[in-house]
């Protein structure tokens, strides 16, 4: 049966398409995740991608329990399902948005769950149909297992790849038609390819035809992503006249620029109670139809600027040179204009952003930003600031939510490189004498990250060796935002009379300064008891530790191996907040923390079931080759999971070196998948060279080491290699992602052509296993790094691949060596 | 609409005895207060004020929400009501208007009528409601339901409420229930001394804590966080 692929005329057709339909879910799944976070919140978009994804296992099911019906007609239902994706990924879509899903209602209104499951099942249809096809692929040419493998990695980092640039190229509605097209022409190459009869060659090409005008012949109005009716943007766009004025689409997100003529737009985030005046009428900025920021004219009256958390740094600094990491609409350079600094460079990492902006406020406006005083740069906050030779007077980084690989959907979680401990400590460096860094976030109660902040900023300062970090600190807090300032010196008994000046001017409150008594902690805002100004005594005091460990919140700073800054909840708190849900206890639920683990459970549970199901039905099909079941469970699962450990703990010690989001999918995602299909290719070289070692023990043994040195050696590279340009380090990470991807890509193919010589009914169930495998890989993997560290996450997967090197059987014990396949 | 009067009329306060809604209302009434004792510590309220209470017991709101939900109208927790807005929970509403300490010579303002619910409340406890509403039919609808409800001293515009209603302040109760980045300032103009000012912070569904401004009598401003929830203490519980 194995062997039967070879005289399959459509075999390289099949092989051509099995990249084609693997480009095209890769893409698929990261032009998914856009479109639901659009449509509703980035943690529910990845909770229904991942969930959908088990369309993949399903599809094994369905093969390993079809396989006789569906191998003896390889080639119409490879081509069919292809076909089936190709359709099905543009209008699985169009009927998801029509589905009145409410991500928002979920917590009061069971009836939710039932759309949300309606949601998983129509997301699921074209990820199974094109499962259906590259699981029949793979029973179907098991003896070709690595270079089929090669062609399927091979497509999906292309797709990865090709999805980045397409997202920047194409419209979101295109972008959707062209995965479409890729799985029609995966589908078309194998209807067509070698087919000799005429008739039989006609209704293939129709089926084609059909298949390749349909994504294109999709009205645009079903594509295009409709944002839920309560996000920032849709709410805007109730008010009378209200319209988009200026729109941009590209990889970091949607961008659309809202005028509202009649009641116009004014955003001034937790603006002083005693300000003299609010913001002048402004465009409103959306990002992802969520995430409201605003387009200021600088010419309008700007006094709002001062009457902000965000603008004390500006009495402790004077004449600054200022540095603005995250322009957003510009408020920030506006607020540095308006305080006189002396010179400002503003850093935004979405070149979609600048551009917006420029075209809203026309020249003259934009002439204003672009005097000579202020720099603009397009570039990640962390890498500008740690290759840039200068150094100011002012860091301002205000109301700058992440700048990480969750803006393009590829985390459950908020994962954010700017608020770690390492990423402090780079800002610090690039402080003149003197200067400020000023950290300003949304206030929220009871405290929890500003505590984590305070302490985060503590650690960094002593990781530069300052003994007497409360020193340099100092917080307020308004109503609605908390500003940090950290000082590259103590503050002294000058600047500390300013800042208080500044908090009692515009009746904010004092969380933290040297010196500070309690009773002065809660004045003008108050709160039931001064909770900030304790959390911070205690945060900043002898026992920090202590005092987290009894704190209802999760303190502990984020570094780079935990950077979920955003995340404070504790299982432990879970359940009181649940059962006061009608008394306001909501709120405090993370819906990112508790979707990742539903997430889990979820797929977990369908993973289990699905790799359980086929069993009844493969129970007729047992020889006396076949190994034991348990062990092809346990062997192809581990490789599963193990992979996307890789995968994914790799993806974020590069996205911190890399400096860019983007990079981490196209740099690192891509050249990982691709180095795997390289090593899948040369698996029958492995096989000759391993002789009577197994060479799956051989690759996982190879796996183990490069990845253990890995682990040692990457600190020690990026420490060396920051600093330089950036074509050089995309080399130095390709260089270091060879090797290892090279190794990844071996083991599952060496198993399935095993498996396929001595129990070929069992590819498909095995390819399903991994293939569940894989899915829940993705949210155990951010399950672990939030609670332990991404490190863990690598580990983890190393003894995987022991696991995996233990269950490959011994070449001794089957005397033909099946294993190494029919040769 | 001929229906949806008749509809307000049937369930208007005067017919309350034959109200089928009664008892479901009362209940809500309950439960809000057994959530306000429970959330003492933070709300600073050992119980709501009986005469808020009593006109969150009168008010029928299972007329304010969309027909297919009034069976939810009196469970508390929002609802949807179209256009990205929801009708607040009772108990943030009963929060809310506490925080406010309503006197019946009042003259109140408020922006963001959405439902009217809240406007339909402080009207049972004020003597003028002044509301604005950004959504025109919104607003057109909340006319009409008010006007049927009986409730003339509710007088609805729409349009931006960020300049407050200059013509009838200054005011000494405002609720900003539009979600609003900041207070308008012109607002804090028209608040008369002595009066008080409660701003709903969070998203449609989940109100996050509760804003409480108050002006003095020499005009001084002080405001208070409230958060809407039983959680204490932060620390302990080992």
């Amino acid at each position: 049966m194995a062997g039967e692929g070879t005289r399959d005329p459509s075999r390289p057709g099949v092989f051509i398409a099995v990249a084609l339909l693997s480009a095209g879910v890769l893409g698929y799944e990261i032009l998914l995740a856009r479109l639901l976070a659009i449509v509703h919140w980035h943690h529910f978009a990845y909770m229904i991608i991942a969930v959908a994804l088990l369309g993949f296992g399903a599809a094994g099911s369905l093969v390993a329990v079809f396989q006789r019906p569906l191998l003896a007609r390889f080639r119409t239902v490879f081509g069919v399902a292809a076909l089936g994706f190709g359709a099905g990924a543009p209008l699985a879509f169009a009927l998801a948005q029509t589905l009145p899903f409410n991500a928002l209602e979920v917590a009061w209104e069971r009836a939710q769950l039932g759309w949300l499951f309606a949601l998983y099942l129509v997301l699921s249809a074209p990820f199974l149909s094109a499962a259906l096809a590259l699981a029949l692929a793979f029973r179907a040419h098991a003896a070709r297992a690595g270079a089929l493998y090669r062609m399927d990695l091979a497509g999906a980092g292309l797709g990865a790849l090709g999805m980045v640039f397409l997202l920047d190229a194409l419209a979101l509605a295109d972008a959707l038609r062209a995965v479409g097209l890729a799985g029609a022409a995966a589908g078309g190459v194998v209807l067509l390819w070698g087919r000799a009869n005429r008739l039989a060659r006609a209704g293939a090409l129709l089926a084609v035809c059909v298949g390749l005008a349909l994504p294109t012949a999709l009205p645009e109005s079903w594509l295009r992503p409709h944002p839920s009716p309560y996000k920032g943007l849709s709410l805007a766009l109730t008010a009378p006249d209200a319209r988009i004025v200026a729109e941009r689409h590209g990889p970091l997100g949607w961008l659309a620029a809202v005028e509202s003529p009649r009641v116009p737009f004014r955003h001034a985030p937790g603006l002083s109670l005693l300000a003299p005046a609010g913001p002048p009428a402004q465009v409103g900025l959306f990002s992802d139809g969520g995430a409201p920021g605003a387009i200021t004219r600088a010419d309008a009256d700007l006094r709002y600027l001062e009457a902000e958390t965000a603008a004390l740094p500006y009495r402790l600094v004077e004449r600054p040179r200022v540095l603005v990491l995250g322009t957003g609409g510009g408020a920030e350079v506006l607020r540095a204009l308006r305080h006189g600094a002396a010179a400002v460079d503003a850093v935004e990492l979405n070149p979609d952003v600048p551009d917006l902006v420029r075209e809203v406020l026309g020249a003259d406006a934009g002439a204003a930003w672009e005097s000579g005083t202020v720099r603009t740069h397009v570039a990640d906050a962390r890498s500008f600031a740690a290759r840039a030779p200068e150094r100011w007077d002012l860091i301002q980084i205000a109301l700058v939510d992440s700048f990480s690989a969750a803006a393009a959907g590829v985390h459950a979680l908020d994962e954010s490189l700017l608020y770690t401990v390492e990423a402090l400590g780079t800002f610090l460096d690039r402080l003149a004498p003197g200067g400020v860094l000023a950290i300003t976030r949304w206030l929220k109660l009871p405290p929890r990250d500003s505590l984590r902040l305070l302490w985060t900023a503590r650690q960094a300062l002593e990781g530069r060796g300052v003994a007497d970090p409360a020193a340099r600190l100092a917080m307020i807090r308004g109503w609605k935002t908390t500003t940090l300032a950290i000082g590259a010196a103590p503050f002294d008994a000058g600047r500390i009379a300013r800042l208080r000046a500044f908090a009692a001017e515009y009746a904010f409150d004092l969380v933290w300064h040297p010196g500070l008594a309690e009773g002065d902690a809660n004045r003008h805002n108050r709160l039931a008891a001064p909770e900030f100004h304790r959390g911070a005594v205690a945060v900043l005091g002898p026992d920090p530790e202590g005092f987290a460990a009894r704190y209802k919140f999760a303190l502990a700073p984020a570094t780079d191996d935990r950077p979920f800054f955003f995340h404070t909840l504790r299982w432990s708190t879970l359940p009181e907040l649940l059962a006061l849900r009608a008394q306001g206890g909501l709120p405090l639920v993370e819906w990112g923390f508790v979707i990742l683990a539903a997430t889990l459970v979820q797929g977990a549970v369908a993973a289990v079931a699905l790799i359980l199901l086929p069993l009844l039905a493969l129970r007729a099909g047992r020889n006396a080759e076949a190994p034991p079941r348990w062990r092809v469970a346990l062997f192809f699962a581990s490789l599963g999971l193990a992979f996307l450990f890789v995968e994914i703990a790799f993806m974020q010690r590069f996205a911190v070196f890399l400096g860019h989001p983007l990079y981490a999918i196209a740099v690192v995602l891509a050249g990982l998948l691709v180095f795997a299909g390289l090593g899948a290719g040369a698996t029958e070289r492995l096989e000759r060279f391993a002789g009577r070692v197994p060479p799956i023990s051989l690759a996982a043994t190879g796996v183990i080491l490069v990845g253990g040195a890995w682990l040692g050696l990457l600190p020690w590279v990026f420490e060396a290699a920051q600093g330089w340009s950036t074509p050089a380090r995309i080399v130095v990470a390709l260089a270091l992602l060879a090797p290892i991807g090279f190794l990844l890509g071996m083991p599952f193919p060496l198993g399935l052509k095993a498996l396929g010589a001595r129990a070929p009914s069992l590819v498909p169930w095995a390819w399903g296993i991994n293939a569940c495998a894989s899915v829940v890989s993705a949210s155990l993997a951010t399950f672990i790094a939030l609670h332990v560290g991404f490190t863990p996450v690598l580990g983890c997967a190393l003894v995987l691949y022991a696991v995996a090197a233990a269950l490959a059987p011994q070449a001794a014990t089957i005397p033909a060596i099946p294993w190494r396949g029919r040769r | 609409m001929l229906a949806l009067a008749a509809l307000l009329l049937a369930g208007g306060p005067a017919a309350a005895d034959d109200d089928p809604f009664a008892e479901a209302r009362a209940a809500m009434v309950k439960a809000v207060a057994d959530d306000a004792a429970r959330t003492v510590e933070w709300t600073g309220k050992e119980r709501l004020s009986p005469r808020v209470m009593e006109a969150m017991g009168r008010v029928p709101r299972h007329l304010f929400v969309p027909p297919e939900l009034q069976g939810l109208a009196y469970e508390n927790r929002p609802l949807p009501i179209g256009y990205g807005q929801t009708i607040s929970q009772p108990y943030i509403v009963a929060l809310m208007t506490d925080l406010l300490e309503p006197q019946p010579g009042d003259i109140a303002f408020e922006l963001g009528t959405g439902s009217s619910y809240q406007a339909a409340v402080l009207a049972e406890l004020v003597a003028e409601v002044y509301t604005v509403e950004i959504v025109p039919p919104l607003a057109a609808s909340a006319t009409q339901r008010l006007a049927a409800l009986g409730h003339d001293n509710v007088t609805v515009r729409a349009g931006d409420g960020y300049y407050g209603w200059p013509e009838h302040a200054p005011f000494d109760l405002i609720v900003v229930t539009a979600a609003a980045s900041h207070v308008p300032p012109p607002l804090i103009a028209q608040l008369r001394p002595g009066g008080r000012m409660v701003i709903p912070v969070g998203s449609p569904f989940l109100t996050q804590h509760l804003l409480l401004v108050e002006k003095g009598e020499d005009g001084a401003l002080t405001s208070r966080q409230v958060l809407p929830v039983i959680f204490v203490p932060l620390t302990g519980g080992h």
